[in-house]
């Protein structure tokens, strides 16, 4: 039995396209593009011609493109590099929702001296740019705000906030892990000065990421050796990977909208029936500025591993935002920002679609989710049901 | 799993707060005092469950008595192990237990009610933490964080936690006292070289002076002071000073003695 996939927020399968383009740098082509010697040199221009691809698919200059390792090697010298290029100002701003590679980063800031002001949300996840204004000062270094988020598909009004940011002449920072590659990005519309992106988002393989740095913005590198990346990045190419980001980004660029009419077609199809077949169940998250393949869902009385657990018994794979599943005690820190009860938040199950999902994997979850509620509610000491 | 209507006693631990909670029903024969059957509603994960069910297993068929010396770590055996970091659902099975017994007995619920609230994050007292790291021999916050979930939230009370723990331990060490390792003369001579080479002498050679060892005889170490140390006015106290480290890392009852 294979698996049906609906937890591709956490990570996505490697499109068989980009796997082909990968393989000959796994194989014959193993040179060092830094080598003087054509076998080794001629690998160069691959990886100018992945950095060309990823940057079309956000409407950047090629230059203006660094590969990393992964997003949280982006948002930590995103972080950094805005923190030190401005030694002077000791102020970060960014939201209680953000992913732990920036969140955690800035609670690190924060112990070094620095302030940080850690923005909320309301109940539906969503962010009162009035706040940013109030709290935004000419101390403030960098503003780190996530494009959407991971855990609810929420998108944030980033256009807005950047422009609230860069009149105040602070670095706009944006980790848009979740959204390159499945809504549309352009950074000549957007002025933001950093942005954040990962392969393994948007079926690329792991282990490879990118930085988009503006021209124009003052950079100080974050690993520290060889003069790759024009000295932005130092470290030996990790070839392979960047050339499935290269392919994996010109392959989402070409379908943007075809796809997430798609996936929003079979999302909103898997949250409508589940709504109507599960009593005491609830969205969490703004559904009007929501990615299109995202749904949270919270089934009340009852606990989200166990939720998992059960699913996992017909290979459908999911998240949840319970403590249980969290690896500490808390649960989810993006649904308790946003005000949502204890008993929704330890209930709470994400699926997260990709074009390789299809009618069937739906199907699948919405004839077996109603019987999974009733079984687990029966179980629970909690509401009992009518 | 399930609900017994007619039950004798009931027990409820845990709140939706918390994310966990259990509610334990027991039919008791009034007779004997056995328990004839029990059953249990869980909110929880799988090891929260799991152990409600072994709970009910392993006390059908016990008195009351026989029932109460259950305890988490019998729950945690007849599951044969649980992660670390699930230890509290056994802890919550043990604690629903005691809590229908003494609903039966018409007694106050036991531990949780009582005492002075360290965890505000899942309200866990001093009390409850003194109980399960004694009866478990935990030595570390993480390990009661585990057991207990106390100090998992948003880590105020670690320090607390740590205290409590330091006051227990000091009065019933766990397990063997730590007995000073005795060393042979050999490896007494090797530590004190080692001390003198990493710890000692880099700070002297700041101040432009130096150290050599002697002679080691018994508990006596004798010593030279070289260079800017050699004949100055704080001698004495630099002298002291070695001794208080040797002291602290080798043995308690070594004298250092310096020679011109």
């Amino acid at each position: 039995m294979t698996e049906i996939y609906l937890d591709n927020n956490a990570t996505t399968r490697i499109s068989p396209e980009v796997l082909d383009a990968m393989l000959p740098y796994l194989t014959d082509l193993y040179g060092n593009p830094s080598s003087m010697h054509t076998f080794g040199g001629q690998i160069h221009r691959k990886i100018e011609v992945a950095r060309a691809q990823v940057a079309a698919l956000i409407n950047a200059d090629p230059d203006e493109i660094i590969f990393t390792s992964c997003g949280t090697e982006s948002d930590n010298t995103a972080l950094m590099c805005a923190a030190e290029s401005y030694p002077h100002k000791k102020h970060i701003i960014t939201t209680r929702v953000e992913h732990p590679a920036v969140l955690n980063f800035c609670r690190h800031l924060a112990r070094k001296g620095y302030r940080v002001t850690f923005l909320t949300v309301n109940h539906e996840g969503k962010l009162d740019t009035d706040l940013l204004i109030k709290e935004i000062s000419e101390d403030t270094a960098v503003v780190s705000i996530m494009h959407a988020n991971n855990e609810t598909g929420v998108i944030f009004p980033v256009l807005e906030i950047a422009e609230i940011v860069t009149q105040r002449g602070a670095i706009f920072h944006t980790d848009a892990v979740q959204t390159v590659g499945k809504i549309p990005i352009d950074v000549k519309k957007l002025p933001v000065d950093m942005l954040s992106l990962s392969g393994h988002k948007l079926h690329a393989p792991k282990g490879v990421g990118a930085l988009y740095v503006r021209k124009g913005t003052r950079f100080k590198p974050y690993i520290i050796g060889g003069h790759q990346e024009h000295g932005r990045r130092a470290g030996t190419e990790n070839i392979a990977s960047i050339i499935g980001l290269g392919r994996a980004c010109e392959l989402a660029g070409g379908n943007l909208d075809e796809e997430a009419t798609y996936l929003k077609g079979l999302r909103d199809r898997l949250e409508n029936t589940l709504l109507e077949r599960c009593p005491d169940a609830m969205v969490n998250g703004d559904t009007v500025n929501r990615l299109p393949n995202t749904s949270n869902i919270s089934f009340e009385y009852i606990e989200g591993e166990a939720i998992l657990l059960r699913l996992n018994e017909y290979n459908i794979c999911a998240s949840s935002g319970s403590a249980c599943t969290s690896g500490s005690l808390e649960p989810s820190h993006v649904l308790r920002a946003m005000g949502i009860p204890f008993s929704a938040v330890h209930g709470s199950v994400r699926f997260s679609l990709s074009r390789y999902n299809t009618d069937k994997d739906v199907d699948a979850v919405i004839n077996v989710m109603p019987g999974i509620i009733q079984d687990l509610r029966r179980l629970s000491p909690f509401g009992r049901e009518k | 799993m399930g609900e017994i209507k007619d039950a004798a006693a009931i027990g409820e631990v845990g709140s939706i707060v918390c994310g966990d909670a259990l509610k334990l029903f027991l039919k008791i024969d009034r007779e004997t005092d056995r328990i004839t059957d029990a059953k249990f509603q869980t909110f929880g994960c799988a090891s929260a469950i799991a152990s409600s069910s072994a709970l009910t297993e392993l006390i059908k068929g016990k008195s009351l008595d026989e029932a109460l010396k259950v305890t988490n770590r019998d729950i945690v055996e007849f599951l044969g192990g649980l992660p670390k970091e699930k230890m509290h659902c056994s802890v919550m099975g043990q604690e629903a237990l005691e809590a229908a017994i003494a609903n039966y007995r018409g007694e106050a619920p036991p531990v949780r009610e009582k005492g002075r609230l360290v965890c505000k994050c899942f309200d866990v007292t001093e009390e409850k933490i003194r109980k399960i790291a004694e009866e478990n021999h935990l030595t570390t916050v993480d390990e009661i964080t585990n057991f207990t979930k106390a100090g998992g939230g948003c880590g105020e009370c670690r320090p607390e936690i740590e205290t409590i723990l330091d006051s227990i331990w000091t009065l019933k060490p766990p397990g063997k006292p730590v007995k000073p390792k005795k060393l042979t003369n050999l490896q007494k001579i090797a530590l004190i070289q080692e001390i003198i080479e990493t710890e000692i002498r880099p700070g002297l050679q700041v101040d432009g002076g130096d150290i050599e060892l002697i002679d080691v005889d018994r508990n006596r170490v004798t010593i030279a002071l070289r260079g800017m140390c050699a004949g100055c006015l704080m001698a004495d106290v630099t002298i002291k000073g070695i001794q208080e480290k040797l002291r602290e890392l080798v043995s308690a009852d070594i004298i250092v003695e310096a020679r011109g």
